[in-house]
């Protein structure tokens, strides 16, 4: 690669570095607690029922599948785009990636009804129309990219550095057709009053990018400080203005997306309920994606006062990761909170719960098995800066930026 | 002549015709014969045939409560101990509709419309949600992962995951804690030679056959009075068809 960035393992060995890890360690284990709970009972001790069919674990699920391909843009911005001040930050990109997107992964499997029979689906059951199948292949192709990605950026090879660029724009493709994939899997449900949008592919994809790099920020300043490295304010100011113009993208998106929606008639009532039906979901909205997930983030990280303010910077980034997981959790509750329209024009009722609002509270295993998806990735990343070298030494202003100023 | 009395010269045609039906096949009360003979069952289902019903909801005195309730009977669901109301499998259900501008009401039948084109088939990863040749949608549970994407899919809600361990399931009924089931058209009956359950709880109003027999009684009554879809402008052709809603 183009950078003379020096990487080095992290080196910390007390209590810290291993206290840390084994705090995460402890959330994987209640993670896997709540899976045996859920799977030996049923998912009946779960929130989740034959109305609202995906519930928390799938908000966890989606949430770090799409951050995956978010993380993972800051590599493809110093190789795609040549930005040489984000190439020593592409390991990273690339590690947390990969460990968010196995995160993912692993509380959607975990809360499948039937484990038994995802063997027999890896004998070759798969229907390649389904939108899921095409997604597991995106996903472990996913995989087998950054990990090429890694050893193209890591290894000194001639070999190797022949292949950053070309890995890093396959990479690059590879995330927009797989965020796509992602979106698409609401895109595609025709009856269902809140999806079948097309627009949902590329909302996905620029909220992939809010979620990735607001983690991204996060676990850099952390490790940075807790490592004792320097990291200086050049870098996190493109990261800071990277994570508002995204913040902005999803927020037009999203407007151009519920106007859309409330130009057919035939959306008004799913829209009424989420924009103003005074529940939780509207609540969820306004308050946490729209104020807490995105205005607040862009105040902390455009107003002139708080420039270069690292708690800011910090709040900003924690918000727009929770503001993040509201959004997701709208549109997937939301979505099948709101009942699918039978009869138009009519009210409807059955003891099957058509016609009414869908209730949905996650109990603690659903909460629990997600965190716990979230600790393994989290957990893997600090295991791999420890056993890799993919921090850089320091990335202190003078050392990233020579000729600034 | 108006649009009521056309419809209504339609809908009372109809009901002498279902009820001939009816009549024509019946040998004793609750046995009943269909025109199309059960395939051998050393054979393969045949894509010449496609199995169909008709649901006269005028003739339904109850709404469908008795078919329901044969379906119940006939696979077993609903005895579920765990479960909540909410998370109880129904495989069919009575739905009741009020148009808001006219008032008028009824009630309905509603279960899997077994669609030529299912959006459940088209969205499962594994190919458990199937749709045989001879047109019945069903879940091989064998393959079935649970991940409940059909369940996302289905635009009647047809669709049911068991939230626990059963047992004393029906013999030919095969179901499982973790699995997607819905209604597959009493295939354990259909294959035999029978109606579906809830075809025999309500002969006056339901009519099972051959779509794909000109000569069938229901092709040639759907042919005369044709029959109203649930969201037909999805465009899934379903199997299920209605008079009076």
């Amino acid at each position: 690669m183009a950078t003379k960035a020096v990487f080095s393992e992290v080196k910390n060995n007390g209590i810290g570095y291993w206290g840390i890890l084994g705090a995460f360690g402890g959330l994987i284990l209640l993670g896997l607690w709540a899976f045996t709970y859920m799977h030996h009972h049923g998912h009946y001790v779960t929130g989740m029922n034959n109305q609202i069919v995906w519930g928390m674990p799938h908000v966890f699920a989606i949430f770090l599948i799409v951050a995956a391909s978010g993380a993972a843009n800051i590599a493809t911005i110093g190789t795609v785009f040549g930005k040489t001040i984000y190439q020593p930050l592409g390991r990273l990109s690339a590690i947390l990636a990969a460990s968010l997107l196995v995160g993912g992964l692993v509380v959607l499997l975990l809360d499948l009804g039937d484990m038994g029979h995802v063997i027999e689906m890896a004998k070759g059951h798969l229907n390649f129309k389904s939108i899921f199948a095409w997604n597991m292949i995106l996903y472990s192709g996913f995989i087998a990219i950054l990990v090429a990605y890694l050893w193209a950026m890591m290894d000194r090879s001639k070999i190797a550095k022949s292949f950053y660029k070309p890995v890093g724009y396959a990479n690059m493709a590879w995330r927009f057709i797989l965020t796509m994939g992602t979106g698409s899997i609401f895109g595609f449900l025709v009856a269902r009053q809140y999806y079948d949008a097309a627009i949902l592919a590329p909302l996905f994809i620029i909220a992939s990018y809010v979620f990735g790099t607001a983690i991204y920020t996060l676990l850099i300043m952390a490790t940075f400080k807790l490592t004792g490295r320097e990291l200086g304010d050049s870098i996190l100011n493109r990261l800071r203005y990277t994570l508002a113009i995204f913040i902005s993208l999803t927020l037009f998106f999203e407007l151009v997306r519920h106007l859309a929606n409330l130009y057919a008639t035939e959306h008004h009532g799913v829209e009424a309920f989420v924009l103003a039906g005074g529940g939780k979901i509207s609540h969820l909205f306004w308050y946490g994606q729209i104020l807490l997930g995105s205005l607040i983030p862009l105040f902390l990280i455009w107003c002139k006062k708080l420039a270069n303010n690292r708690t800011a910077l910090v709040a900003a980034a924690l918000l727009a990761v929770i503001g993040g997981m509201i959004q997701i959790y709208v549109i997937l509750i939301g979505g099948q909170s709101y009942p699918l329209v039978l009869f138009p024009n009519a009210e409807v009722s059955s003891s099957f719960y058509d016609g009414v609002i869908n209730d949905y509270s996650a109990t603690m295993p659903e909460f629990l098995l997600g965190i716990g998806g979230f600790a393994l990735a989290i957990a893997m990343v600090i295991f791999a800066m420890k056993i890799f070298k993919i921090l850089p030494v320091s990335l202190a202003d003078a050392v990233i930026d020579p000729h600034k100023k | 002549m108006s649009n009521i009395d056309s419809y209504r010269r339609k809908f009372l045609g109809g009901i002498g015709a279902i009820s001939a039906t009816a009549a024509s096949v019946t040998i004793a009360p609750g046995v009943f014969l269909r025109e199309v003979q059960a395939k051998p069952a050393d054979q393969p289902v045949s894509s010449k045939v496609r199995w169909g019903m008709l649901i006269d909801v005028n003739k339904l005195t109850d709404g469908g409560d008795a078919c329901v309730e044969a379906c119940k009977k006939e696979h077993g669901w609903g005895e579920e101990e765990h479960s909540n109301e909410q998370q109880k499998a129904q495989w069919i259900r009575k739905v009741t509709v009020k148009e808001k501008l006219t008032g008028h009401e009824f009630s309905l039948p509603v279960m899997c419309q077994h669609c030529e084109t299912p959006p459940c088939v088209d969205v499962c990863p594994t190919g458990a949600s199937m749709k045989r040749a001879d047109g019945i949608v069903l879940v091989n549970r064998h393959v079935c992962i649970g991940c409940r994407y059909c369940m996302m899919a289905c635009p009647y809600k047809a669709r049911s995951f068991v939230h626990e361990t059963l047992l004393d399931q029906k013999w030919d009924t095969p179901r499982g804690k973790g699995t997607v089931e819905s209604c597959n058209m009493c295939v354990n009956r259909v294959d035999a030679g029978l109606n579906p359950a809830c075809v025999d709880a309500a002969p006056e109003a339901l009519l099972f056959g051959d779509l794909n027999d000109p000569e069938s009684k229901i092709s040639k009554v759907l042919k005369q009075y044709g029959g109203t879809q649930i969201r037909a402008d999805l465009g899934l052709n379903t199997g299920v068809r209605y008079w009076g809603i």
